[in-house]
């Protein structure tokens, strides 16, 4: 299907889609349409978070909403991060969509007390007498000297708490049509979005439709290894998967897009092909989307490994300032590519 | 105000809240508790004065506030024993009771945790352009959490249709006011915030109620969110362990003698006869006492209820027509 291509700037979109009557828009405008949509159709559907009303709105995924929708509806909030959150769950069990924006991942553990403690027990612990339809948005940064207090990615601190969805689209399709599956999910849902991704551009259809929230998705078929990329990581595993293809080897790339639930049946089927597995994640290793991934295996199909897992991760060490050391901090292709290779002379 | 019918509820919260105690003293109730004997004015008297369709937040020490909003006593034992019928399926226990037909948005164990979601109701009725109010209850323990200063900003800010209730019972667990906060008054923390408040004496549910209904149907007007500070005090311990040794007992003697039931009494007394007074106190003590055998003989949840839950299902919530 068009939409389920990846592709990183509008050239090589363009490159591609050439001939083609389908509309590509970027990332960033995906998450900006499928907001103003919902704003449109639903009453209870209210955008709230640190600056959602600047000029730039949130990198442009809820720029100018102010002016089409009010400011009662796109609201700018104090830098209170945890009440806000509290003021999120308050409006959603008594009948809000509220949708709450945070410019960096890095505010999230600001928020946990609300996200841990309330918004994801309530359902559970109130015999299931109210519900909790939150969706939290937050950005990874990277790059411009983002360094540790702006590029964290820290899935693994929600994916652990049952009663919590975490969403990482890594396309423009999945971006649009993820966050209208969170706002009627009808549960506390975190998604993370990856700032590199925010111009990257796709095919996005115009109607409404939403993504179904644990369905991983091949964005590359091969038979030698597969590569399971999460969020920007995705883009990197199919520019590995292209180089490696021109020496002979074919991998196989899935995106899972939600890290919980994680569509493990999905990556069991291309390890059972490929017998080989790497995992390239956004966030440091230990505890990760990626360990949990080998567990699961270990657990549901254990025989199915031809060679050990290789996990391509940051380092451990909190993110650095300097672009130098930046790129020595990152990684990226050419990790994958390696670490592909690990898996096929073992 | 109904003089008896406020009677009747504060008595319903003593015994009951006598009971548990009494069930924790013989082993026959789990966990923990904590438990209002002596701040019953302020749950009768603020709920007393709101409307049924007006939200409540509440605390760990919640049940008085929950028994003054209706709430059937029989589900509560039943919860807090853990069956099948009570208000939460047996899941949630004595800290996290909520009924939402009640619009009683929870009790909570995380103290502060209450504060902005009761902003959050607010700020949903505001939205919605109801008439209603949302009524958060926290203690002076709680006034000391970031929540707290948060959630009283935006309300001010957003002139959210809330009203914070602190029922200021001197300690948070065994740790006094005094030693850290630098002045005794909660309420003069809203100034801060250009929120309206006042400080009333806590025992007496009569000018609980009063101070409440004038201030409720301000916010109600859209006059935007104000504070009560009620002055309060738990005769029990902070839970069921607590031998209360941060206190001296002359001290809990003193604030015996303001206890609000006997107030209630006095007043009661220039209508009915004392007389009529213990039948009133039989009769309540005796429905406490049936409730909790009903409750008693009900069913334990099944072990797979357990796992049941942990999300929802929400398929009604997807407008129609447009995928």
């Amino acid at each position: 299907m068009p939409w389920t291509k990846i592709y990183s700037n509008k050239e090589e979109f363009e490159k591609a889609a050439a001939g083609s009557t389908l509309r590509g828009i970027t990332y960033k405008e995906a998450i900006l349409e499928a907001t103003s949509r919902m704003l449109e159709q639903d009453k209870s559907v209210f955008v709230i978070g640190e600056g959602v009303d600047d000029a730039g709105g949130v990198f442009g995924t809820t720029k100018n909403l102010h002016l089409k929708f009010g400011k009662d509806r796109v609201m700018d909030s104090p830098l209170a991060e945890n009440g806000i959150t509290g003021i999120a769950i308050g409006a959603a069990i008594s009948g809000m969509r509220p949708i709450l924006v945070h410019m960096r991942v890095d505010f999230l553990p600001l928020t946990l007390d609300q996200i841990i403690n309330h918004a994801a027990k309530w359902h559970y612990m109130f015999g299931g007498k109210l519900s909790v339809p939150l969706v939290v948005r937050a950005i990874i940064g990277r790059g411009w000297g983002s360094a540790a207090q702006h590029s964290q990615s820290l899935p693994s601190l929600f994916t652990n708490i049952p009663g919590l969805r975490v969403l990482m689209p890594a396309t423009p399709y999945d971006a649009k049509g993820l966050l209208r599956a969170a706002v009627y999910d009808g549960n506390p849902v975190i998604i993370i979005e990856h700032r590199w991704l925010y111009d990257h551009m796709g095919h996005v259809p115009e109607d409404d439709y939403t993504v179904p929230i644990g369905k991983g998705i091949v964005r590359r078929e091969g038979k030698d290894a597969t590569v399971v990329g999460i969020s920007y990581m995705a883009y990197e595993a199919m520019r590995a998967a292209e180089a490696l293809s021109k020496e002979g080897i074919e991998t196989e790339v899935i995106d899972p897009r939600t890290v919980k639930p994680l569509d493990m049946g999905l990556i069991i089927e291309s390890v059972k092909k490929t017998g080989r597995l790497v995992i390239a994640d956004t966030g440091w290793k230990e505890c990760s989307v990626g360990a949990e991934i080998v567990a699961r295996i270990m657990e549901e199909s254990c025989g199915i490994l031809k060679a050990p897992v290789v996990r391509v991760n940051l380092p451990e060490t909190p993110t650095p300032a300097s672009p130098a050391l930046e790129k020595a901090y990152y990684p990226g292709v050419d990790h994958i590519i390696s670490a592909v290779k690990k898996t096929i002379q073992k | 105000m109904d003089i008896l019918e406020f009677y009747k509820k504060a008595l319903t919260i003593r015994f009951f809240e006598e009971k548990v105690d009494w069930l924790f003293s013989r082993g026959l109730l789990g966990g923990t508790t904590h438990l209002c004997i002596g701040q019953e004015a302020t749950a009768v008297g603020v709920v007393g004065a709101l409307r049924q369709d007006d939200y409540i937040v509440s605390t760990h020490r919640g049940h008085g506030h929950l028994i003054a909003k209706g709430a059937d006593i029989t589900k509560i034992f039943s919860e807090l024993l853990g069956k099948r019928e009570g208000y939460c399926k047996g899941r949630g226990g004595t800290q996290h009771l909520c009924v939402m037909e009640l619009n009683f948005l929870g009790t909570n164990g995380i103290t502060g945790g209450g504060l902005p979601i009761a902003a959050g109701a607010a700020l949903s009725i505001k939205l919605s352009g109801e008439d209603r109010i949302a009524v958060c209850f926290f203690g002076e323990g709680a006034s000391n959490q970031g929540t707290f200063h948060e959630s009283l900003n935006m309300a001010s800010i957003w002139n959210l249709p809330i009203l914070f209730v602190c029922e200021n019972n001197m300690y948070a667990m065994s740790t006094r006011f005094s030693d850290i906060s630098k002045f005794d008054d909660v309420a003069l923390r809203a100034a801060s915030f250009g929120i309206p408040s006042v400080i009333i004496d806590g025992m007496d549910a009569g000018r609980v109620f009063e101070n409440t209904k004038k201030i409720a149907e301000k916010i109600r007007q859209g006059g935007g969110p104000a504070l009560i500070e009620a002055k309060t005090y738990r005769f029990c311990g902070h839970s069921k362990s607590d031998a209360r040794l941060y206190r001296t007992r002359e001290e809990e003697a003193a604030w015996k003698q303001k206890d609000p039931l006997p107030k209630m009494e006095l007043k009661l007394l220039e209508v009915i006869s004392q007389g009529e007074i213990e039948v009133i106190k039989r009769s309540i003590k005796a429905s406490v006492d049936d409730a909790y055998e009903v409750a008693v003989a009900g069913e334990d949840p099944g072990v797979e209820e357990a796992l049941e839950g942990a999300y929802a299902q929400r398929e009604d919530l997807l407008p129609q027509g447009n995928i």
